[in-house]
């Protein structure tokens, strides 16, 4: 343990962030680091601001008009809003709640990313080729890559949109509730895979899933009413956290 | 009775009451298609096709410069309309949504689709007829493709509001800009929709007679010159009616059938595109016929 404390490198870091739906604050005063390829998840009530907190990773929320966040997020030493948008979500990947595969063949699916920054030819099928063995579908898929995404199963098809964003070799790796829309089997497959993309990626992961945090995560991050409560080593979020709003919730008392 | 016994009897009765009322609708619409296809069945002959119409009075001859013209100003308006027809759905739908100026625009565009076609054809009557000092086949495409305008927008935006949000978020977290996003995800994920949307339009269009009176008139000489008046089956089928020769009735039923019949494929097609799963197995089958052949 004391080697890994050591090693622990700070990948991002959220900086007194405030963030607002139009005049309703949805968070209030976020500091937290997220250490480099360490899982780091988010848990918390329903309407906590856990996925707020995600989307403003990559600033998904810049989608609609009248958000506005306050205070810094750095991506390194760079402040994500100074970055351009583009080059930050190509930095910061994203994994939705429900697999969104798009209207094309499975090849095209992880070539998207990947034909979007201007590769080609062989390099793209490699690298196609590489983002679907990383993500562990390739087995499954590669004697039918040109056929329909929606082909494949529910936890196929969220396999597919991982190795679609890991096809654009992100920095980080956000995870919205990946396996909330799954059946346990094909849960417990992604859960292997995040364990596994660890090794290259940093992974924040939402959860509403406390044991699979407890797999899982490395860091957790304990959320209630738009606040981060607390931020511990998941193993001191569920033996002996520093608050006693974290052990009511962990232990089931509310939520 | 009981109060169950009651409410049960009315709702037979209320039943029976909205069957009755549907019945008599779909009653005379199949009257109308019925005498329409045993008379326009009738006449049917390739010479209605291929030969010219003949002096008032002398039988025989055909519509060939009606087929012809109806063919070009209906095609030259299918290409007016249906890119700015959609591309002014796309912004609708993507562009427009925050926006209170386009959003009304949006409620007016819902209305012109109701316009009555006569005023769409005054209006270009105006602008494209007067000035020009003759009525021409152009004048008559543009009316068409601005009466098909309102619909494929509308259908087009409606089709891509259907496009999962997930969908765009999961292309725009890849890193791409809202043209591709567009482009490459959101336009394919509705293309059916789309398609749809520009069949409906152009079955709209293929059966109008008010604008094309005022734009391109009528021809009994075969031409392909858009500054000239050009012959449409809609307009010769008016004319051919009120005219007081019996061959011309016949004619006119046979242009009215060939017409219906072209419309109303595209209205199947349309929907047959629409809800595609109608035909999906037919598409597994040959879709497994044909991969097997290719290796």
């Amino acid at each position: 343990m004391v080697e890994t404390q050591t090693a622990l490198k700070t990948r991002m870091e959220v900086k007194n962030l405030n963030f607002y739906y139009g005049s309703s604050q949805a968070l209030k005063n976020i500091n937290m680091p997220i250490y480099d390829r360490k899982v780091t998840a988010l848990i918390g009530p329903s309407g906590c601001g856990k996925t707020t907190l995600l989307r403003c990773f990559n600033r998904m929320h810049d989608l609609y008009p009248a958000n506005r966040y306050e205070g810094e997020i750095l991506l390194g030493s760079e402040s994500i809003f100074n970055m351009d948008i583009i080059d930050l979500r190509s930095k910061v990947g994203m994994v939705f709640q429900k697999p969104t595969p798009f209207p094309m063949s499975i090849f095209d699916n992880i070539a998207f990313g990947l034909r979007l920054k201007g590769i080609k030819g062989t390099e793209l099928k490699d690298r196609v080729e590489k983002a679907l063995k990383d993500a562990v579908l390739w087995d499954e898929v590669k004697d039918r890559l040109k056929d329909s995404a929606f082909s494949l199963s529910g936890g196929q098809q969220q396999r597919l949109c991982i190795a679609r964003a890991i096809a654009v070799e992100p920095d980080v790796l956000l995870f919205d509730e990946p396996t909330s829309a799954l059946d346990p089997i094909s849960s417990a497959k992604i859960e292997e895979l995040i364990v596994e993309l660890k090794k290259k990626i940093t992974i924040v992961i939402v959860t509403h899933n406390m044991q699979q945090a407890a797999r899982i995560s490395d860091f957790t991050g304990f959320m209630y009413l738009g606040e981060l409560v607390e931020f511990n080593p998941t193993e001191k979020i569920f033996t002996k956290p520093d608050k006693k709003l974290t052990e009511d919730y962990v232990t089931g008392r509310f939520g | 009775m009981s109060r169950k016994t009651l409410r049960k009897l009315f709702s037979n009765f209320m039943l029976f009451v909205s069957f009755l009322t549907a019945a008599y609708g779909i009653f005379w619409l199949f009257w109308i298609l019925g005498s329409l296809v045993v008379n326009g069945f009738r006449y049917l002959s390739p010479e209605l096709v291929y030969l010219d119409p003949t002096p008032p009075g002398e039988e025989g001859g055909g519509l060939r410069p009606a087929f012809v013209g109806h063919l070009i100003i209906t095609s030259l308006a299918t290409v007016m309309g249906v890119p700015i027809g959609i591309m002014a759905g796309i912004y609708f739908a993507e562009y427009g949504r925050n926006s209170k100026f386009f959003m009304t625009l949006r409620q007016i565009t819902d209305i012109m689709v109701s316009t009555p076609s006569i005023l769409m054809g005054a209006v270009v009557y105006a602008v494209l007829v007067k000035p020009v000092g003759q009525f021409n086949g152009f004048s008559g495409s543009v009316a068409l493709a601005l009466l098909m305008l309102p619909v494929i927008a509308i259908t087009t935006d409606e089709m891509l509001k259907l496009v999962p949000k997930e969908m765009r978020e999961a292309a725009y977290a890849l890193g791409a800009y809202k043209w591709q996003v567009i482009k490459n995800v959101v336009m394919r994920a509705a293309r059916v929709g789309v398609l749809t949307g520009v069949l409906l339009g152009v079955a709209r269009i293929a059966g109008e007679t008010a604008p094309l009176l005022f734009t391109s008139f009528n021809n009994n000489v075969l031409t392909f010159d858009l500054k000239d008046p050009m012959a449409s089956l809609t307009v010769t089928m008016f004319n051919y009616v009120m005219g007081p020769y019996h061959y011309w009735h016949q004619q006119s039923w046979a242009a009215a059938f060939i017409l219906t019949m072209g419309v109303l494929l595209l209205s199947i097609l349309a929907r047959v595109l629409l809800h595609r799963n109608i035909l999906e197995p037919l598409f597994y089958i040959v879709r497994s016929i044909t991969s097997k052949k290719g290796g």
